[in-house]
């Protein structure tokens, strides 16, 4: 789960990390009082969406007073941004951030992430701060520091000092670096993140150090003990049936494909969007119904499928395991009747019981392909959406 | 042979009480898996499907030998249940719970090494070995006993690799789901090494996915270690980047976690590797004739 950038610099704020002084608003004229509050010769005014890339899409200007700010203001609010990261679709602007504009003299990068190879909460540090990490990691390898904490004693000083002088901090910057880097570790910890980034980390010519930007994302397995956290998700920068079938209990991902997916388990509803594509056809989601597989699920399953227009056929490939096929076939057959299905839903069985299940299948009347086997299946659905084209195409002409 | 678990394999079930607990135990009991009891804090002294509970996983050892454990309790418990199986003792924990936040699993590794305990998982089917012992979630009546050793990152795709190699009369030695989480138990590299080693296995099919590195570090032990025909199938080449496709571990970013990159690692290495999920029993067939 991601957080917006203010949410992430309030968190900042809790642990004793600087940055810029700023108010989010969700209303244009209310950037007139936050300008009047926060003195300073400039402010900046930045999109609140989930996605990098906002400066050059538009979304972070600099403006030079209060009707300035409130006129860019209600622009961006209740546009759609469309940055590289989130394009086509992009996403809607419902808060900006406006902040007091600071005199700055370097940019570093900062991030913590849970590196899955080391085991290990690894700090990645940069001199060339204010680009992509990927950028700096292809143009400059040689600029990306690293320092791996071990469980025990976390991040420990010496490697904040570490850090900190091969990024050519002096004096009081030393210790500043070293506080703030202790009080991320102990932030990332203590709210169960995944990744939290600060781009650019910003030097002033006064020598002080301040988060300009920041990116938080939770470990979603975490959000049971991180109430306040999940509780400030902002739905409205997810895809909205992405947004149904979270809260359904569905595991579901937008594609762009014509034939719908319904598989239990991960791992074999990616080997089936694969399969699709190898048979010359494309996926329009992928679908992790679980092991249950009831009536009730699929049928919600089968409703979040058919809410994408583009899906044509859907694919239902369920290996049965402990779960007898008759009792899998019975749920699919109530659900296909339960949402009125008009497009053809090929069916995938394997599992114990399941010459009972394809019989079912077969027997019940409705527009219900049973396939033999895992290749057929994918062949059948990709035929299915063909030829649902082709007669579409006569009537059109 | 076989690897990990076997007839003398004498297995507590951690959560023995629950729903899940109780439904997995009566399948693994049925298949004649060597259950001695299980434990369920508060539970102690009371008898569940015939056998022992206990309130600790000390106690529970102590008194029934025992030398591997499963769990099956909620994601915010199982991280207690790994340590308090390890500190008792158990040599092989198997974790089916999904769910667990990444940071309590980065804590419990680094424990486990200091004490010497094998974990399995956690977010896994388990680990069977065919006509001997059944541990976790997987359908028993699937398998054949046999002369392929199976090691995934996913449950069903283990399903779709035993289902393929028992039509083709090739049938398992041992399957082993390491499970869709980024940090877990043993990985790719310890299962080849175990295969390599087990006299009753003949070839290995490896299923891997999209996220990480660990199949690219899995090719790279092959080339130098492992002589025994592979056969490999990777799931999430349609997957786009930047999104987590079910499993916490399955997610392209930054540009690694490719699909593309592990299959190439995997063929470079010399195995053989599937175009589909389909193909895993052919596949295996194939890597077999090219050793010969």
């Amino acid at each position: 789960m991601n957080l917006h950038e203010y949410q992430a610099k309030t968190l900042l704020q809790k642990y004793g990390i600087p940055v810029p002084r700023g108010q989010v608003v969700a209303v244009a004229k209310e950037t007139v009082a936050v300008t009047t509050e926060i003195a300073s010769d400039a402010w900046v005014v930045k999109a609140q969406v989930h996605a990098g890339g906002r400066g050059k899409a538009g979304g972070v200007k600099v403006v030079k007073s209060a009707a300035e700010a409130q006129k860019l203001a209600s622009e961006l609010l209740g546009k759609t941004l469309v940055t590289y990261q989130n394009a086509p679709d992009g996403q809607p602007v419902n808060q900006v951030l406006v902040e007091e504009t600071l005199p700055i003299a370097r940019e570093l990068y900062l991030s913590m992430l849970v590196d899955r190879t080391l085991e290990r909460i690894v700090v990645v540090a940069s001199s060339a701060g204010g680009m992509d990490i990927e950028e700096i990691a292809q143009t400059s390898p040689e600029k990306i520091l690293q320092e791996i904490c071990e469980p025990l004693n976390g991040l420990v000083d010496f490697q904040a000092r570490n850090l900190a002088f091969k990024l050519d901090l002096s004096g009081d910057q030393v210790g500043a670096f070293t506080r703030l880097l202790k009080g991320l570790y102990r932030l990332f910890k203590e709210n169960d993140l995944a990744l939290l980034e600060i781009n650019p980390l910003v030097v002033t010519t006064d020598g002080k150090l301040y988060a300009l930007d920041c990116k938080m994302s939770v470990d979603d397995n975490a959000l049971y003990r991180q109430k306040t956290l999940a509780e400030q998700r902002d739905w409205s920068q997810e895809d909205s049936k992405e947004a149904i079938a979270h809260h359904a209990g569905l595991n579901y991902i937008a594609l762009n494909g014509n034939i719908g997916c319904m598989v239990n388990g991960a791992g074999l509803a990616m080997a089936t969007m694969d399969l699709i594509k190898l048979h010359g056809g494309a996926p329009a989601n992928f679908l992790d119904v679980g092991g249950g597989a009831t009536a009730e699920t699929v049928a919600k399953a089968f409703k979040i499928i058919l809410a994408d227009s583009n899906v044509k056929a859907i694919l239902v490939n369920i290996f049965g395991g402990i779960m007898r096929c008759d009792i899998i076939a019975e749920g699919i057959i109530a659900a296909v009747k339960e949402v009125g299905m008009q497009i053809p839903v090929i069916v995938r069985l394997e599992g114990t019981n399941v010459d009972l299940g394809k019989k079912m299948l077969q027997t019940s009347g409705l527009n219900i392909i049973s396939a033999e086997g895992l290749t057929d299946a994918a062949q059948q659905a990709v035929h299915a959406v063909r030829s649902s084209a082709s007669e579409n195409g006569a009537v059109a002409a | 042979m076989s690897i990990l678990v076997n007839k003398n394999t004498r297995v507590l079930c951690q959560g023995f009480t629950g729903k899940q607990g109780t439904f997995h135990s009566e399948q693994a009991l049925a298949y004649g898996t060597k259950v001695v009891g299980g434990v369920t804090p508060g539970k102690g002294g009371q008898l569940h499907l015939g056998l022992p509970v206990f309130n600790t996983m000390r106690d529970a050892v102590r008194t029934t030998g025992a030398n591997a454990s499963v769990i099956y309790v909620p994601p915010a418990f199982a991280a207690d249940s790994i340590l308090e199986a390890s500190d008792a003792g158990i040599e092989l924990i198997i974790c089916i719970t999904e769910g667990i936040p990444v940071l309590d699993m980065l804590n419990v590794k680094a424990a486990l090494k200091a004490n010497g305990t094998k974990l399995i998982g956690p977010n896994c089917p388990g680990v069977i070995t065919p006509d001997e012992c059944k541990i976790g979630i997987m359908p028993g009546s699937i398998h054949l006993r046999g002369k392929v050793g199976v090691v995934s990152r996913s449950g069903t795709l283990t399903y779709e690799a035993v289902h393929q190699t028992t039509a083709l009369k090739l049938g398992q030695s041992t399957c082993v789901g390491i499970g869709g989480d980024p940090i877990k138990g043993l990985n790719f590299i310890e299962c080849l090494q175990m295969f390599e080693a087990d006299d009753e296995t003949e070839a290995i099919i490896m299923v891997g996915e999209i996220g990480g590195s660990d199949e690219e570090a899995a090719a790279e032990f092959i080339k130098s270690n492992v002589t025994k025909p592979v056969a490999a199938y990777i799931a999430g080449q349609t997957a786009p980047a930047g999104k987590r496709m079910g499993h916490a571990g399955a997610i392209i970013s930054g540009g690694s976690g490719k699909a593309v990159d592990k299959i190439r690692a995997l063929e470079l290495a010399g195995a053989v590797v599937a175009s589909s999920p389909a193909g895993l029993g052919e596949a295996v067939l194939a890597a077999i004739d090219k050793k010969k």
